[in-house]
């Protein structure tokens, strides 16, 4: 089986986010970044399912030459080889179509992506990529079996879950308990330097979207502390003050 | 002109976020011209479609088919953009869920629309067209430019009130094409809490962190959630150890709620954690350490043992009524 895992490269969870230049652009400075939590479960059971079925695991990310210590680490975890489409990831369109070109080249039976990325929020990419290949796209999975040509899964709903069966190939946005993250191991570390790190060109230039600026939320008030002996004063507040009761 | 908006439904019922969406689109459509017109799948009553009406559309297009009743994403969005078409509608909106979020992406590439999602403002029409999106799990905002002419917004709940006093709407019986490939992929069972609210959609939220012990425990946390209508949420290693489903996981990598309020007990308020709740409006900590840097995070709080606490507030909330 060929699979291939769609990563982004994104600010550690616990980042405080700033920005620079009239608020036009991200803060880099002092911020660790990490493969995207839900990628990285994503990456987690693409390891767990070559393990199983054999076959090829690759590593896709759509970004510039600093997002390369992130690629290294998903070989370090376990992917064979990597694809970098060397361009500044604009927008979710943009990326969906750098993604399916290359997915539709490598023809890979499974493709994983996260639930969402991180930095934006979009949970798209996977919909759209499914759409442009005409490949059926599910997501949130939260457990995914391989059985032959079947897929079967559960994926998220709100207040419970969905178990679906698809033949491959298709794609998943993956979130927990798919599987538990993994850390790379030494023998790890030191095979992910000679594996293939392939850099491609960006294949279409289209966007649809643009940030004109960011913004932060303002700034929260003291906290309001009511004695552990008057909760009555809480409930108090919450009717008249709150006005949420 | 045409808003059109994607109707979501569970067991016949319309999802309230779905409600939501269409305010909002009414709102836009207040603004700039046109009217709203609701596409809902699957059997849904009379009496459903018309809360469409109360909440701001002047038509609902019912595609009254039993395979749409569960959401099955390619089948929805099939489904969608034909009635996109039929109404020559510019603008579709939905509210951020599961299943929008899904269907929402496919359609982008469909109707050839931009799409933003987490929309927590009604766009800016002036000079372009810019919508006020949340990012960085809701530490950050974006304004953020649609250079399409067919647009898709995701709106994220609490971005507008629930109206509730539109006119009636129309309902109109309308049929779609769909190819046998759009249901390639085969629902086979789910399995949902039924007759609880649910936590992306609630209203107010009570959740439970590694302080509340145990499972045996959290009781005290629905009883106080029974007396507010309230629904349950838990931290992440809450769920990790098995204590709750994982589908009331708040945070980062779990839900990601806006109720009005949210009260949190026993939980260490983590930045993976607050990152899930900071849409609230109103947050209240239960901690028996002053240094817990969820009280940093929170409009009120109570430093205290949450095993003391919980039964006094909930009588408290009792004696309210
Ligand atoms: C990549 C990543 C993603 C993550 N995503 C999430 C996420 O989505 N959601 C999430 O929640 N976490 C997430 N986490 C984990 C997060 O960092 C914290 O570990 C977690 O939120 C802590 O849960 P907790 O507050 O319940 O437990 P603890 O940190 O153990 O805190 C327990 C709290 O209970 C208080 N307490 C103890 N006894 C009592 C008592 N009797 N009465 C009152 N208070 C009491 C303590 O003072 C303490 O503040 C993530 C971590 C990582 C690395
Ligand atoms: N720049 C990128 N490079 C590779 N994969 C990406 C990129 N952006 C998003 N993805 C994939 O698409 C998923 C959903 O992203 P998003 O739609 O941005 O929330 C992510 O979890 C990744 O798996």
């Amino acid at each position: 089986m060929k699979i291939l895992v769609c990563i982004t490269h994104v600010p550690d969870t616990t980042s405080k986010i700033q920005f620079t230049d009239n608020n036009t652009k991200f803060d880099k400075s002092g911020v660790q970044f990490i493969i995207g939590p839900y990628d990285d479960y994503a990456l987690a059971r693409a390891v767990e399912l070559k393990e199983q079925t054999g076959g090829s695991l690759t590593v896709l990310n759509v970004g510039e030459a600093e997002t390369e210590p992130t690629i290294r680490k998903a070989l370090a975890i376990g992917a064979d080889d990597a694809i970098r489409v060397n361009a500044f990831p604009k927008d979710s369109l943009f990326v969906a179509k750098q993604i399916a070109h290359y997915a539709k080249e490598g023809g890979y039976d499974l493709i994983l992506m996260g639930r969402e990325s991180i930095d934006f929020n979009g949970g798209m990419v996977h919909g759209m990529v499914g759409e442009l290949l005409g490949m059926p796209s599910i997501s949130p999975v939260m457990k995914l079996d391989i059985e032959g040509s079947t897929a079967k899964m559960a994926r998220e709903i709100e207040g419970g879950k969905e178990y679906l069966e698809v033949n491959l190939p298709f794609i998943a946005g993956c979130q927990e308990p798919i599987a538990e993250w993994k850390i790379p191991n030494m023998r790890g570390i030191m095979s992910a330097r000679t594996k293939p790190l392939n850099v491609v060109e960006q294949v279409s230039d289209e966007a649809a979207t643009g940030v004109v600026e960011f913004k932060l939320p303002p700034a929260k008030g003291e906290v309001k502390l009511i004695d552990k002996d008057n909760v009555e004063e809480l409930v108090k507040l919450l009717k008249n003050e709150a006005k949420v009761l | 002109m045409s808003i059109l908006v994607y109707i979501e439904q569970a067991d016949g019922a319309i999802k309230k976020t779905s409600l939501e969406a269409v305010s909002f689109a009414k709102a836009l459509a207040d603004k700039e011209g046109g009217d709203v017109v609701a596409v809902a799948l699957g059997t849904i009553d009379q009496g459903e479609l018309a809360k469409t009406g109360s909440a701001g559309a002047s038509k609902v297009l019912h595609v009254n088919d039993e395979k749409l009743n569960a959401g099955v994403i390619q089948a929805h969005a099939a489904a969608v953009a034909q009635a996109f078409e039929k109404v020559a509608a510019k603008t579709l909106i939905l509210a951020k869920s599961s299943l929008g979020d899904a269907v929402a992406a496919r359609l982008a590439i469909k109707l050839n629309a931009g799409l933003v999602s987490n929309v927590t403002d009604l766009p800016e029409t002036g000079s372009g067209y810019k919508v006020k999106r949340s990012i960085y799990t809701g530490k950050a905002f974006a304004e953020t430019e649609l250079t399409t002419d067919n647009k898709i917004l995701a709106v994220k709940k609490n971005a507008i009130d629930l109206k509730t006093d539109g006119a009636d709407a129309t309902v109109e019986d309308f049929d779609v094409n769909l190819d046998e490939s759009v249901f390639a992929a085969k629902i086979t069972s789910t399995d949902q809490a039924t007759g609880d609210i649910l936590l992306p959609e609630a209203d107010i939220v009570v959740s439970g962190g590694r302080g509340m012990k145990g499972p045996e425990n959290w009781n005290l946390i629905e009883d106080l959630a029974k007396e507010l209508g309230a629904a349950t949420g838990c931290s992440k290693p809450v769920s990790d150890i098995g204590w709750r489903p994982h589908h009331e996981h708040v945070g980062q990598t779990g839900v990601k709620v806006a109720p009005t309020l949210y009260v949190a007990v026993g939980i260490s308020g983590a930045i993976q954690h607050l990152a899930g709740v900071n849409s609230s409006k109103y947050i209240v900590v239960i901690n028996k350490d002053p240094e817990a840097p969820f009280f940093k995070a929170a409009d009120y709080g109570i430093v205290g043992d949450a095993f003391e606490v919980l039964p006094k507030l909930t009588e408290a909330v009792k004696a309210l009524k």
